[in-house]
Order: structure tokens, then C-alpha cells, then sequence
């Protein structure tokens, strides 16, 4: 699945502009605590969090993510927007918890080892 | 602005809360020499150097501040295990660097300056001396209480910074303020008046409040400042005026 299915698949709302839509999402992470993201979050994955600040975006390039999803509604800030698009990372919205979200992600088959 | 009476006490306009070009989001112009000119220009008579985990440009700036006239504090903006900052306050640069010793050993991992920005170590004659290599943007592996208890075993202040942000504020990170967290203040940022604070945030309860700049930027020292009734630009007439004891006070 890439970005732009999962976000017509879910019903995300994109908060960014179209770069960055055909990256493949390879796998999810939840969290709040940026540096644990930083140490643990895997490439290409889809993650999970409330925190809507600049900061996020350093930590999706710096992890190679494939999109940022915000959760509980929460919107990003605007120089996040800003500097996610520079680095043309999608930021992704939705009325989700990251468990609602993470359990649907997971039963498309986003992250879930391939069956023996 | 400072005000001689019979008490021997005057108004200090104090920015207690301001980052040099060695945070990696600090701009490259935000060296420590060009920090005390534009501190200087902005009328405040007391600041503090307070970087992202590290105090490596506190010195350099503690100098300038000597030769153009400034007071000068140590100091640094911890980021702890639950990643609310906290800054450290203190007098002599030999405590702030006993506690950036004890912030590294819990500061794992390295910068990447085309990512988080520069990290760079200057001199108070604007030369570059070093780039400091770890990843400061991250957080110390010590707590909350670890680091307010290591910052007062140095003879250090606590403060809680920028409490009203959602990014790395004690109340966001937390949903409260620990009742048995022994700060010495919260600080509020520059988006909200000073003497709204509590009434905004009703849950710093009975801590002191002051306000300060969080300047990355030259051109952001002194948008906020807290002025404090003190006897002397020190630490600690600054811990005499948060607890409101021998005529020191907060007064805006």
C-alpha cells in the first residue's frame, strides 16, 4: 500500500501538498516520546502520534518515514506543514485513536509479517 | 529601568532563557558575542545561556558579558526521560558544566546538522572553535527528578520551561506538575502576558512564574523578560525573589 491508497483506504486528511503520496508504507510505528521514535521507529513506516510540532519532521527524515498520521484530530502546526513539505513528507489527519488506527493498519496488512 | 532606594534593592530586567548557535535549532547568528550585543541593545541587565542539553557556549558568553558590561548566567535546557525541558540555572560556569557532565552520560546518539541543524561551539571572539557532535535535540535518559535534584545539588535553579507549550512543557508531557517536584518556578513563554499566567494555567498552582525570550534568534531576545527586585544580578538574590524573601520579589 502506498501513502495515497492508505489515505483514500482510511479517510486521512492530507495536511500537506502531493509530495511524497506514492512512497510505499512499509510498516507502522505508535508513539509520543521523539526520542524514542528516534532510536526505534523502523524505514518506510507509517507513524502514529499527538505531537504536532516541527520537531516530527527532523524525526520522519531522519527515520525515513513514509508519512506522519496525527491522530485524535489533533492538527499539525503550521511551520510543521511548512517544513514537511519541503522535505516532502506527507502529515496525514484523522478523527482516529493511534489504537483504532494502528488495528486497521495492521488487519490491511501494513507491518503484518508475511504467512508462513 | 533600575531603580536605587533606601533597601539597597533595584529592578533587574532579566532573559533567563536564551539559546546560542550550539542548540541545534538556534541560528548561526545567534553567536555568543552577537547574543550580549543584542541582549544589551534590548535593555535587559541580567540573561542566561541556555542550550539544548550542553553549556559548551556558556563560557564564551559569561567572558563577553564581562567585558561589555552584562550580567551573565551558566545555564542550560535540559531535556529529561519524559522530555519536558527544564532549565538550569546556576553562577559559576564550573556547576553548569558538573551538570552537562551528568546530562551526557544519560545523551545518547549523534547529530546530524543537514537534519536538526548546526551545533556550533564558538568563541567570544565570533570564531568557530568546534561543532559539537551529539545528537542534543534528544533527551537525557535521567528524569524529571533526577535532573531537578542534581540541578539543586549543585546549588542550581529549576525551572520549568515554557509550561504553556505543547511541545516538551511539563503540563502537556505530563497532564500536571508533580506536587512533589521541588522547582523553584515554571516559566511561561512570550505568547502570554506574564500576570495571566496562572489564571491561564491554573495548574502551576502557588509556583513562582517568570517569562522569558526562548530566543533562537537575535532578533527574538528580550520579547519577554521578567523583571525582577534584587539586590544583585546573581543566582542567587534570583532564588530570594522567586520565594519572595527579604524584600526580592517578581514584579513583572
Amino acid at each position: 500500500m502506498n501513502v495515497k491508497e492508505m489515505v483514500e483506504h482510511f479517510g486521512l486528511q492530507p495536511a500537506t501538498g502531493k509530495k511524497g503520496l506514492e512512497r510505499e508504507v512499509k510498516a507502522g510505528y505508535c508513539g509520543d516520546l521523539l526520542s524514542e521514535i528516534m532510536a526505534n521507529a523502523p524505514p518506510g513506516c507509517v507513524w502514529l502520534t499527538v505531537q504536532g510540532h516541527q520537531n516530527i519532521v527532523a524525526v520522519a527524515v531522519l527515520r525515513e518515514m513514509a508519512a506522519v498520521v496525527l491522530t485524535g484530530g489533533r492538527a499539525p502546526d503550521e511551520e510543521t506543514v511548512r517544513k514537511a513539505e519541503q522535505e516532502g513528507i506527507p502529515i496525514l489527519t484523522g478523527p482516529h485513536s493511534a489504537y483504532d488506527l494502528a488495528g486497521r493498519l495492521y488487519a490491511a496488512g501494513v507491518g503484518k509479517p508475511a504467512a508462513a | 529601568m533600575a531603580v536605587d532606594d533606601l533597601s539597597g534593592l533595584r529592578e533587574f530586567k532579566a532573559d533567563l532563557h536564551i539559546h546560542t548557535c550550539l542548540s541545534p535549532c538556534g541560528d548561526w547568528e545567534m553567536s555568543p558575542r552577537d547574543v550580549i550585543r543584542r541582549s544589551r541593545e534590548a535593555g535587559l541587565d541580567l540573561i542566561a545561556i541556555c542550550d539544548h542539553n550542553s553549556s559548551e557556549n556558556a563560557g564564551a558568553a559569561m567572558r563577553e558579558g564581562l567585558r561589555a558590561g552584562l550580567a551573565v548566567l551558566p545555564g542550560m535546557e535540559v531535556c529529561t526521560r519524559e522530555e519536558v525541558h527544564i532549565l538550569a540555572l546556576f553562577e559559576d560556569l564550573n556547576q553548569a558544566l558538573a551538570m552537562q557532565e551528568f546530562v551526557y552520560t544519560g545523551l545518547s546518539g549523534e547529530n546530524r546538522p543537514e537534519v536538526f541543524g548546526y551545533q556550533v561551539v564558538a568563541n567570544e571572539d565570533n570564531e568557530v572553535v568546534c561543532e559539537n557532535p551529539r545528537l542534543l535535540i534528544g533527551a537525557t535518559r535521567h528524569s524529571l527528578e533526577q535532573v531537578v535534584r542534581r540541578t539543586h545539588a549543585l546549588g542550581g535553579l529549576s525551572v520549568s520551561a515554557h509550561v504553556d507549550r505543547p511541545a516538551n512543557g511539563i503540563i502537556n508531557q505530563l497532564g500536571f506538575i508533580p506536587p512533589d517536584l521541588e522547582l523553584d518556578g515554571v516559566e511561561i513563554s512570550y505568547r502570554i502576558p506574564l500576570a495571566k499566567a496562572r489564571e491561564r494555567f491554573p495548574l502551576i498552582g502557588a509556583l513562582p512564574c517568570i517569562t522569558s525570550s526562548d530566543a533562537h534568534f537575535l532578533k527574538d531576545i528580550g520579547r519577554a523578560a521578567t523583571v525582577f527586585r534584587m539586590a544583585a544580578p546573581r543566582l542567587r538574590e534570583i532564588g530570594l525573589a522567586l520565594r519572595a524573601e527579604q524584600g526580592r520579589g517578581v514584579l513583572s
